[in-house]
């Protein structure tokens, strides 16, 4: 059976030159980069290697690099350590309606310790208003965290803008680029941010190593205390296999970013483009141009997402769903509820992340199998004889 | 696979899926802020359930939840069909995933209420003017099972706010730090 992967999403595959790169770390440079002797120090050499090498890929110095274990750990690391830093200062944090789970839930536990918190609405696209940023601003707030790029619905969000409204409020601005780096330009610079968090397995490396950037001079507890690693901000022994791959993959991302684009995003246009002539009732989810290029994201009336989603499995497709059905809480996507989707719409709601290696006859494939499957599905659901049977009348 | 090979092969192979134009009774449950909606029709003759059919919105459990009913119901006696229970249902299938045994609860409902709205409907001998009966404000809490009324994460039968977990994002209890699922508790102060 053929197999197609599109949940870029999820995760991305490890690129093979990454696999190569890791190996020697998990076989014979097994020492503690902590050790002075030499076995210890090549590790040592090999993460700071690494760490040049991330941020290089966006724009900033390699001692503003601090490697965590996941993408949520950054999200925590940022949001816990820069608000406690700057608890004398204020108390109130400021995030986007549509953030990851892990920014959403560190600042609904920093609401418990004491912190208040508001939640900036998005439009229909799913695209947050610098405006709305500035207005929530207040004197009292101390941290605002605004995600990069949308996993679930792709838009990319204006924070060079917002970065640029919340100057001189002396306000900390973190985002949230897990799903953006190694996959569109970001310069820490240019965007005027002061952390940012990325993950490897986002960018073709491996899973359980992720880094937060947090600017020079900006002040952050440490999120595990002990010895020095990570310059005592985030101590335990580092996964030096897992850094090295990090290193390697952003390596690869500098650069293959602008091939990898050119090639996805026709590819992902066309199946944005032909899905909605295949299926009717479709609508598609994010901005319709300023989002991810990999990513494309649809509502499919009257269907649910989980049993869309095991029927292309079935066939060899990989996809995501933001349906309740699909989360193990059975709650619909918070990010297509603050977009103003209905319920029955968002339980509709599929996700097609393409990978650097998907192809044109993938898309034709995907093309061919789904229309079917939705036929199907539709045939079962009282929603769609509702939507019939009024029609007719 | 998070389900097991029997729901997989009635997720694929559903049964009686359709609609019973002159549907001697047709049950209506669930709606979508739960996740799933099903409608039963039956077709009833000497007291037996001679057809069934359904149509379902939802998850794979959804629908083979409804596949497995209707194929146990058929041949029934009404009683016999009552007694059909979330339980058996769920047994037949080889197990659900706990997040997914509320909709053998919600297949199990769908059939009971299309079975009281013919037994409603032979009361008043309104056969010309079929009515369904939905209970559409109804989901259900996975702990307990019980009925959760309208989009509300309060579970009346346990007496408990729900909240997801930070951690798993499973609904536990709210006031209790620690989660059953994963054991997680809440960064106190």
């Amino acid at each position: 059976m053929r197999k197609v992967y599109l949940d870029h999403i999820a995760s991305t595959s490890v690129h093979p030159q990454v696999v190569e790169a890791m190996l020697p770390y998990l076989r014979n440079n097994f020492g503690n980069p902590q050790s002075l002797h030499s076995i210890g120090q090549e590790a040592q050499l090999a993460i700071q290697e690494a760490r040049e090498k991330v941020a290089g890929l966006i724009n900033a110095h390699p001692e503003e690099i601090y490697f965590t274990s996941c993408g949520s750990e950054s999200n925590n690391f940022a949001l816990k350590g820069l608000a406690s830093a700057q608890r004398t200062r204020g108390n109130h944090i400021v995030i986007s309606a549509i953030e990851h789970q892990s920014v959403l839930h560190s600042a609904k536990s920093l609401e418990k310790m004491g912190y208040t918190l508001t939640l900036v609405p998005v439009d229909k696209w799913g695209m947050v208003d610098p405006e709305e940023v500035k207005k929530a601003v207040k004197k009292e707030t101390i941290l605002i965290s605004i995600m990069l790029a949308n996993g679930e619905v792709g838009t990319i969000e204006p924070i060079a803008e917002i970065a640029q409204i919340c100057q001189g409020q002396d306000v900390l601005f973190h985002t949230d680029a897990v799903d953006a780096v190694g996959n569109i330009p970001v310069d820490v610079k240019e965007l005027g941010v002061h952390a940012l968090s990325l993950a490897a397995n986002q960018f073709y490396g491996p899973k359980g190593v992720a880094a937060l950037y947090i600017k020079k001079g900006v002040r952050i507890l440490p999120f595990i205390d002990g010895g020095i690693q990570e310059n005592g901000r985030r101590a335990g022994t580092e996964n030096v296999p897992g850094i090295v791959g990090i290193g390697k993959a952003a390596e690869i991302a500098s650069a293959e970013l602008e091939r990898r684009i050119e090639r996805v995003k026709p590819l992902r246009n066309k199946l944005i483009g032909h899905l909605p002539k295949e299926v009717d009732h479709v609508t598609l989810t994010g901005h319709p141009e300023k989002r991810l290029p990999f990513h494309a994201s649809f509502c499919i009336q009257f269907v649910e997402g989980e049993a869309m989603l095991l029927n292309l499995d079935m066939q060899g497709i990989s996809v995501s769903s933001g349906s309740a059905c699909t989360s193990r809480a059975l709650k619909a996507s918070h990010v297509l509820l603050a977009m103003g989707i209905d319920h029955a719409t968002a339980q509709g709601s599929i996700v097609f992340s393409l990978v650097e290696d998907s192809t044109s006859e993938d898309i034709d494939y995907v093309l061919e199998i789904f229309p079917p499957i939705i036929e199907r599905l539709r045939k079962m659901s009282p929603l769609y004889t509702q939507y019939l049977e009024e029609r007719q009348k | 696979m998070i389900y097991s090979e029997k729901v997989m092969e009635h997720f694929q192979n559903p049964r009686n899926v359709g609609v019973i134009k002159d549907a001697d009774g047709i049950g209506q449950v669930g709606n979508p802020v739960c996740g799933d909606m099903m409608t039963f029709y039956i077709k009833v003759k000497d007291d037996r359930l001679e057809d069934v059919k359904f149509q379902t919105f939802g998850c794979g459990a959804a629908i083979a939840v409804s596949s497995m009913i209707s194929e146990m119901a058929i041949g029934k006696t009404i009683a016999e069909a009552m007694k059909i229970s979330n339980k058996s249902v769920a047994q037949e299938l080889g197990g659900l995933p706990k997040n997914k045994l509320h909709c053998s609860n919600l297949g199990a409902d769908a059939l009971h209420k299309a079975i009281e709205n013919y037994k409603e409907r032979q009361k008043a001998k309104e056969r010309d003017k079929p009515k369904k009966s939905v209970d559409k404000e109804k989901c259900y809490c996975p702990y307990c099972e019980g009925p959760i009324e309208g989009a509300e994460e309060f579970c009346e039968i346990c007496q408990i706010e729900l909240e997801e977990c930070p951690e798993c994002g499973k609904l536990k209890n709210k006031t209790i730090d620690e989660c059953p699922h994963c054991g997680a508790t809440r960064m106190r102060v």
